[in-house]
């Protein structure tokens, strides 16, 4: 009787399970496994886009493509740059989220605005607010009297990456602060308390207890945010199209006008693979740190 | 994570004079940066074509400087409902699949004891982090074969796809919160798993299903390179797409006052969603991260 009872539950555990495996198989392994095999034929205009293996040349390419590595170095320069910003300011933010004060239920509404705000649109927003001519960016500056005639922002290639940085930290900031709120709120005020006596300073709670806690939701919003920054495609192909002179041009944006543009299918696919593997990378790492922080949170308390 | 931020809960103790000054600094400052450029967007959307243009910046049109004008030519110039229209029947089909798909899956993991329960959650875990231009290229092949470019379908589909991980992570760490005594008093009152599942834990996971709908509902309002992909047909394009699209005639005619409105047409229909569930939205979020 218990046997056939477990052999129902489980019958019934594979039906629920196996239309949602089949649709992340469908849409997350195949393009991955697709890309591999792809990558070791040529497909492009050349040879009419019928594919012809040619083995690991697209990789051998890779190596030789500065354009490639142009990208890559931005992708890295973004990623490094966003993400270090939005984990400082989100931190701010969570902590200022987490005092008592009137209207704080309002002000938690305004904080997470940003993050739910379509990305597109919120880059057209900060194409207009970084414009040469109206922007309001220059306008400030110039009211303030540190600039005489407006920047081109978006003209310049190094000026175009820290526009881009700054939009990117508006909109992402806030899904920071929300992880790390959540962590401030579970760390016992008694803790505080006892600091308090001891007659630490806020700096000194700050780093003995609050940093120490929310270790683990620090490292998980960091694994979230690298990996979404290092695939980052929406808002700078709006902003600056990857422009000027290649400035902004991240890896998803290469792979995106290698396919969508040149019709390169192999060798996109070789792009892609490439930054999957990068990916898993730097995720892995991200994760064992992950891994030891929790560790070392659940013997601290 | 089951309780949003609750009110009045003190957590800090400093000394009072000096929070006394830097907090309403700091709420203040918090405020500034997260509506400072929706407020600029908004203003822009209202102005006239003349305060538009003005230097220095108009921060305070007069009676003179505002208009509707934008909205009007927004709505020559292109289909805007059409995009809304778009935008809502894909978020909305794909977050209703998502949940169909999802919420069972989840149920299972979190309930009954299946081989290779954790390489089916490592591997949901895993894909959470995989951005989209990774599939796109794969996805496009699939579009093709089947016909489906230029049809909903070939967004429905992906955007239900990777609302799933979120959807499995947060339902899941709901049904291992919810007490088992219910499930076990209806099998012994005889009920088959199916009917137990429909009649007695359905009506008790609807606001877990709700917070993580909206969750799901906003991601896929928002995505870009699937819709930027796989429709090329103008009256079928969704808000995100459409609105990056909206050029001038020429190159160095850029509408901003249109722009403006499009993008302040397109948010609205989130700002609501935050407004109205703040809290459930951070819940879902909280609880999808953390306990992932």
């Amino acid at each position: 009787m218990v046997d056939y009872v477990r052999a129902q539950e489980r019958r019934t555990g594979w039906l629920l399970t196996i239309p949602a495996i089949a649709v992340l198989a469908l849409v997350f392994a195949y393009p991955i496994l697709r890309a591999v095999w792809q990558s070791f034929f040529t497909i492009n205009l050349g040879n009419q886009l019928s594919p012809a293996f040619t083995g690991l040349d697209n990789y051998a390419r890779m190596a030789q493509d500065g354009r490639f590595w142009n990208t890559l170095w931005n992708t890295t320069i973004f990623t490094l740059a966003t993400v270090s910003l939005e984990l400082v300011l989100g931190m701010g933010i969570a902590l200022v989220l987490n005092q008592s004060f009137r209207g704080r239920g309002i002000v938690r509404t305004i904080a997470i605005l940003p993050w739910a705000l379509p990305t597109a649109l919120i880059a057209l927003a900060w194409t207009w607010i970084f414009n040469d001519q109206y922007g309001v960016v220059n306008d400030i500056l110039l009211r303030l009297g540190l600039i005489q005639t407006g920047i081109n922002w978006l003209g310049n290639p190094t000026l175009a990456m820290i526009s881009v940085i700054v939009a990117d930290v508006w909109k992402t900031t806030p899904f920071i602060s929300i992880l790390l709120l959540a962590g401030l709120q579970s760390i016992p005020s008694d803790l505080y308390e006892a600091q308090a006596i001891d007659g630490a300073s806020p700096w000194q709670s700050f780093r003995q207890v609050t940093l120490p806690l929310l270790l683990p939701q620090i490292v998980i919003a960091l694994l979230f945010r690298l990996a979404q920054a290092f695939g980052i495609f929406d808002l700078i192909s709006v902003m600056t199209g990857g422009g000027p002179g290649g400035g902004t041009e991240t890896v998803s944006l290469y792979i995106y006008a290698t396919v969508m543009r040149y019709l390169d299918f192999g060798y996109g696919a070789a792009l892609v693979v490439v930054t999957f593997l990068l990916l898993v990378l730097v995720v892995a790492i991200a994760s064992f740190f992950l891994n030891r922080s929790r560790k070392r949170a659940s013997g601290a308390v | 994570m089951t309780t949003a931020f609750p009110e009045n809960q003190q957590t800090t103790v400093h000394r009072p004079s000096i929070r006394r000054f830097i907090l309403p600094i700091a709420v203040a400052l918090t405020v500034l940066f997260c509506l400072a450029p929706i407020l600029w967007e908004l203003l822009t959307s209202f102005k006239t074509d003349d305060a538009i243009a003005e230097i220095p910046n108009v921060y305070f049109p007069g009676p003179n400087q505002l208009t509707l004008d934008q909205y009007q030519k927004l709505f020559e110039r292109r289909p805007f409902l059409n995009y809304l229209f778009n935008s809502f029947l894909v978020s909305l089909a794909s977050t209703v699949l998502a949940l169909g798909i999802g919420a069972p899956a989840a149920y299972a993991l979190a309930r009954l004891k299946l081989q290779g329960e954790r390489i089916i959650l490592a591997g949901v875990l895993i894909v959470t982090l995989f951005p989209p231009i990774l599939l796109f290229l794969g996805l496009l092949d699939i579009v093709r074969y089947l016909n489906l470019g230029n049809n909903y379908l070939s967004l429905i589909i992906p955007y239900t796809a990777i609302n799933l991980p979120l959807t499995i992570l947060v339902m899941r760490s709901f049904f291992q919160q919810l007490p088992k005594d219910l499930e076990d008093a209806a099998r012994v009152d005889g009920y088959s798993t199916p009917r137990m599942l429909l009649d007695i834990v359905l009506p008790m996971t609807l606001p877990a299903l709700a917070t993580t709908g909206i969750l799901t509902f906003i991601a896929a309002w928002n995505e870009f390179i699937f819709a930027l992909t796989f429709i090329t047909r103008e009256d079928m394009k969704t808000v995100p797409v459409a609105g990056a699209q909206l050029g001038g005639a020429s190159p160095f005619e850029i509408p901003f006052g249109p722009i403006a409105a499009a993008t302040v047409l397109g948010t609205i229909p989130l700002v609501l969603l935050v407004l109205i569930f703040q809290r459930r939205i951070v819940q879902g979020l909280t609880s999808g991260a953390v306990k992932g």
